[in-house]
């Protein structure tokens, strides 16, 4: 019976990944999630998104004190927009007037996005875009159509056609440029959690501790329980 | 005892309110897995009320800074996602344990005469359960919070005659805002935790009074010692304080390992469209209650039409404080009743796929799963009367078992 018990809790538990299953068909990004990742996904996000998009949130300072990045590179490299704070959330470069004006519609923040969208769509819908002339951007996306983001990683990854013909080659091997995108996935990811490395790093210790006692109390109970006969 | 001691218990009965409800306090020796439900539930409480006051310090009760008071909080506050993580997760393994604890009250006929009171004590802590995760539900202010501030809310505006004021009432204006942020916070965490606070002690004290039933459903006082103590009843303290010390470590195990690993638990305990600032111009495809209220959200959709979907969803909720008086079989535990033990499973695993099907968007292909599931939940407290007056039973034990 207890077993039956425990299956069930269980069961409630982790029922989430079998609701998970029916949602989308959505690609996954192969990227081992590391701070090494995360690190060039800032990196690549700084070159090719902070134009547009800010990450509000998340404050320049975090990618010393989370993942280690020294401060130089930070400045040198990440912070970009002329506003920029090493204190303060990652800002874009271009004002949110000028990005209305441009493009119709101010690019959002992306410091949920992952939390909100899930991986698998970001990187989905950035290996998603395609050529279409009638588009004033001139890019199309399959997964969000309509879309007004121009594919800006166009030249990295080439440029294809909606039915998925290469019409131009990109830069990047297509090896080369998913790893590219999934890098700045998991940069997003962390983007939108950054206690994920905390957390995983204090995991092993609590959890130790606590079955460490969970331990003691059981064989305290069994010595207290002793003399209670059936 | 010390002399401090004394000194004390002149002015405050501390030794006889120890006596009476740990070292004097009889239980049977025979409770299972389901009893470690109660204390974990004390304990969870505690800590819901640790972190939401620790939460409450940094929130900002308004419609233009709730959302970011929040990520504050998630992101900048020392420990802040640990805070946030616990008073999240928290709630969904609260419920967890109430269904337990409903579930093991169902199981062995904890509700049966002398208990009625504590029965409807504790269905009355549940349904105010809902209440205090729902007006917690609210306050981030994410989208998700915003519509289903507006659902429930217009829940209450189809009560006849004076719903729309109720509604305008609840949300302090005509629509979600601020006004509805504060008194949803004001509600929150302070008369709906006080008011569960107090149903707590009033279920322990009525726990207290009558004794405690146990998986054989038989009374233990029956058989009585020489020195008056019951002859399968053991101490509370320490032989229970210890045995729930163990499941605390246990418990506390798990609810690290959600915490830590998995918060969200793949947006099952923390939804993704909460993470989408509250937009009155977006509306959500399906706005789904978590999932602990799901069962009845099903029911409410149930059917078509506001008011039976309404009438169909409070009756179901309604229903459980009659059982004392709608089971009418001489037998308590489901153990030596067959037939009452397999209505219990069919009950509970609708209540599951109830809660399954109300998370999904409303498409007519899950009318069927609705409206059966449903009818089986309430047809179980409407068919009970009859089955437990003409169902066999086997032969129950005279003294406890193992």
């Amino acid at each position: 019976m207890r077993k039956v018990w425990i299956g069930l809790l269980a069961a409630i538990l982790f029922a989430g990944n079998v609701g998970l299953a029916h949602a989308q068909t959505l690609a996954a990004p192969k990227y081992v999630f590391n701070k090494a990742t995360v690190m060039k996904g800032a990196l690549l996000f700084a070159d090719h998104c902070s134009a547009c998009h800010s990450i509000h949130s998340l404050r320049y300072e975090r990618l010393e004190t989370d993942l280690g990045m020294p401060k130089a590179q930070i400045i040198k490299s990440i912070m970009l927009s002329s506003s920029a704070n090493f204190l303060k959330g990652m800002r874009p470069t271009m004002t949110r007037t000028d990005a209305k004006t441009w493009f119709g519609i101010a690019p959002p923040d992306l410091s949920h996005i992952v939390r909100a969208q899930g991986q698998r769509w970001i990187y989905t819908y950035l290996t998603s875009f395609y050529q279409d002339p009638k588009r004033p951007s001139g890019w199309n996306n399959r997964l969000v159509p309509e879309v007004a983001m121009p594919n800006v990683l166009a030249p990295w990854g080439g440029i294809y056609s909606k039915d998925g013909k290469v019409l131009h080659k990109g830069r990047l091997s297509p090896g080369a440029y998913r790893r590219e995108v999934a890098d700045i996935v998991a940069f997003l990811r962390y983007a939108s959690d950054p206690s994920y490395f905390k957390r995983h790093e204090l995991a092993p210790y609590v959890l130790g501790v606590l079955i460490l006692l969970s331990l003691l109390a059981y064989l305290l109970k069994r010595n207290y329980w002793r003399d209670v006969h059936d | 005892m010390s002399t401090f001691g004394d000194w004390i218990n002149k002015r405050f009965p501390a030794r006889e309110l120890m006596r009476e409800h740990m070292t004097e306090y009889y239980a049977p020796k025979n409770f299972n897995i389901l009893y470690y439900a109660g204390s974990l539930l004390l304990l969870m409480i505690f800590l819901q009320l640790l972190s939401g006051f620790l939460l409450m310090s940094h929130y900002v009760a308004t419609s233009q800074d709730a959302f970011n008071s929040v990520q504050g909080i998630m992101y900048d506050t020392k420990w802040g996602w640990l805070i946030r993580y616990m008073h999240v997760d928290g709630v969904s393994l609260i419920f967890i344990l109430l269904y337990a604890h409903i579930l093991r009250g169902l199981l062995y006929g904890s509700y049966r005469e002398p208990r009625e009171l504590l029965w409807i004590i504790g269905y009355v802590i549940y349904i105010m359960m809902m209440g205090e995760a729902f007006f917690g539900y609210v306050l981030p202010f994410g989208n998700l919070s915003y519509w289903a501030g507006q659902v429930i809310t217009s829940i209450v505006h189809a009560i006849p005659f004076i719903g729309p004021q109720l509604a305008t009432l609840a949300r302090g204006g005509p629509g979600i805002g601020t006004a509805t942020l504060q008194r949803f916070l004001a509600l929150h965490v302070v008369l709906w935790f006080l008011i569960i606070a107090a149903l707590i002690v009033m279920h322990v004290m009525a726990l207290h009074q009558v004794g405690s039933n146990n998986p054989d459903g038989i009374d233990i006082k029956k058989h009585k010692g020489p020195n008056g103590v019951p002859l399968d009843g053991i101490p509370f303290h320490p032989y229970y304080t210890v045995k729930d010390l163990f499941g605390v470590g246990v418990w506390l195990t798990i609810f690290a390992a959600i915490i830590l690993y998995a918060p969200t638990m793949h947006g099952i305990f923390l939804e993704k469209n909460t993470f989408f600032r509250a937009n009155p111009m977006v509306s959500l495809p399906d706005v789904t209650p978590p999932w602990y209220l799901a069962p009845y959200y099903a029911m409410l959709r149930a059917i078509p039409n506001k008011y039976l979907g309404i009438g169909v969803m409070g009756l179901a909720i309604i229903l459980p404080f009659f059982l004392p008086w709608l089971d009418r079989n001489p037998v308590r535990s489901s153990r030596y009743r067959p037939w009452y033990r397999a209505m219990i499973i069919i009950m509970g695993i609708t209540f599951l796929v109830l809660a399954w099907v109300g998370e999904q968007p409303p498409l007519p292909k899950y009318f069927l799963i609705e409206r059966l599931g449903a009818a089986i939940y309430i047809g179980f407290y409407l068919l009970l009367p009859i089955i437990s007056s003409i169902e066999p039973t086997r032969a129950v034990p005279e003294r406890v078992t193992k």
